[in-house]
């Protein structure tokens, strides 16, 4: 093979991933986007509010909403997780013990366990608390292609954190599923969750 | 974080590594073994190398990184892997290592790769390979595919290799070495105006992405950023950079192009019989 003949295989192959990629169509229609297929299924090692490490398989037959933030996050962590909180009373009573939200914080050198623990139990029950060595946490985000980076620190030590912004959801089977965006209300969000739970759940 | 961590991919990708590290071997390989009366000159090997090391390190460092979590880096990102670093490996005009390999081949190889040849040459023709330099920028960069781009690593190196590879095409047929005159390369005019032709679409869309009022590509806002830097000022430069830079780059095809057109003039002036038989 010549130099040139290799990225030309490749050519083909690409044409036909393009044609490929380009028929997909969306069979369910969710207010969060589908996110099936995009992205690997739901594993981690991390360490819950008690100080010991926690995995996907604690969780596992649940829906989990993953969610990356900070305890002193200003606006939009207590606002998501509120309004997650929110759409999940919203769902039928026998569907509400399902779903578990998973809050990582990805700001282990201010939040400890404990600060965590305490900040998910604002939030209600089906909360858990996450977070671990940075190292940990990069590697959790990067799997599913979110980042996190922090400011530089003001004169009393506090600093801005960016984070992911969306909500990603997966099925007890701990597939990707959806990717809640920020701007979804309540309702939508309660509306995809209960879908999703009722397919689970043939009940 | 230490010098290492700058250099070594984010996203290890095997076929990657191993395709650089095949093209520049049998570049070098190719190099030292052709008869020297063919090889290229210290400037064209330079010239080559630089354009592979710039995709690879856009692809393969810590760049990469930056890439996916930031709309203006995605977008110098590339502008190397399109424009620059394809220009500057045709430039280079490593014709004659593709040549010294394919001399080597065996006519059975021969047979497995005339299917490639075929493809080659449809891929070449003006009007498809123009409609595939600019439908693929538009393509990657249309909100909904860009989304599940940035999202699916699977999607993304399809997306980082398609760029490539059609850079590479695309350059290569508009900086082909060979006369116009004497193969059946493409005309210097026609080239001219495939530059111009593909400058026009980009910049339109690199001027709607910086007039944008709102959010267009909102999957850096939800997978959060490299660090924190305003959405805005994220998305005006990353339209700039698709604005700006591939039009200077078409300007500078059109000089190169015009310049050989000019140099070819000069020579077939100067291989006509002149009544004075003066020489310059």
């Amino acid at each position: 093979m010549t130099p040139m003949n290799l990225p030309l295989a490749r050519v083909a192959i690409v044409l036909l991933s393009l044609a490929l990629t380009g028929c997909l169509g969306d069979a369910e229609n969710w207010h969060g986007k589908d996110i099936s297929g995009l992205m690997p299924e739901l594993a981690f090692t991390l360490t819950g509010t008690s100080g010991k490490p926690v995995t996907e398989a604690d969780s596992s037959g649940q829906i989990r909403l993953v969610y990356f933030g900070f305890t002193s996050c200003p606006d939009v962590c207590p606002a998501t997780l509120s309004s997650l909180r929110t759409a999940i009373k919203k769902m039928p009573d026998n569907l509400q013990d399902e779903v578990t939200t998973l809050f990582v914080s990805v700001d282990p050198n201010r939040d400890t366990p404990e600060r965590i623990g305490s900040y998910v139990q604002f939030f209600g029950e089906g909360i858990v608390g996450l977070t671990g060595e940075e190292a940990a946490l990069r590697t959790f985000a990067k799997r599913y292609r979110t980042t996190f980076g922090y400011d530089q620190p003001d004169a009393e030590g506090n600093y801005q954190v960016s984070h992911s912004a969306a909500v990603y959801v997966f099925d007890g089977d701990g597939e990707a599923r959806l990717l809640l965006r920020p701007g979804l209300s309540a309702q939508q969000i309660s509306e995809d969750l209960t879908t999703l739970a009722a397919e689970s759940s043939p009940s | 974080m230490s010098a290492a961590g700058y250099l070594l991919p984010y996203d290890f990708s095997p076929l990657t590594v191993f395709s650089f590290a095949a093209m520049l071997g049998l570049y070098s390989i190719g190099l030292l073994r052709m008869p020297a009366a063919d090889r290229p000159g210290p400037v064209r090997i330079v010239t080559f190398v630089l354009g592979v090391m710039l995709c690879y390190a856009v692809m393969q460092t810590r760049f990469d990184y930056y890439s996916q979590y930031m709309f203006f880096v995605h977008r110098g990102q590339h502008l190397i892997l399109h424009h620059l670093g394809p220009l500057l490996i045709a430039l280079s005009n490593p014709l004659p290592i593709v040549r010294y390999w394919y001399g080597l081949a065996g006519p059975g190889s021969r047979r497995l790769l005339a299917p490639l040849g075929w493809l080659y040459r449809l891929l070449q023709q003006p009007a498809i390979a123009a409609f595939l330099f600019v439908g693929l920028i538009f393509f990657w960069l249309w909100p909904p595919i860009h989304f599940d781009a940035m999202l699916s690593r699977q999607l993304y190196w399809l997306m980082n290799w398609s760029m490539l590879l059609d850079g590479l095409l695309f350059w290569w047929l508009i900086l082909d070495s060979r006369s116009p005159a004497v193969s059946n390369a493409l005309g210097y005019g026609k080239r001219i105006l495939l530059l111009a032709l593909v400058a026009i679409p980009q910049m339109i869309l690199g001027a709607w992405i910086v007039f944008s009022r709102g959010m267009v590509y909102d999957v850096y806002e939800v997978c959060g950023r490299a660090w924190p830097m305003p959405p805005e000022t994220d998305q005006l430069l990353g339209g700039l950079l698709t604005w700006i830079p591939p039009a200077m780059m078409s300007i500078v095809g059109i000089l190169i192009i015009l310049r050989r057109a000019m140099h070819a003039d000069g020579a077939r002036a100067q291989s006509q019989p002149l009544a004075e038989g003066s020489a310059p």
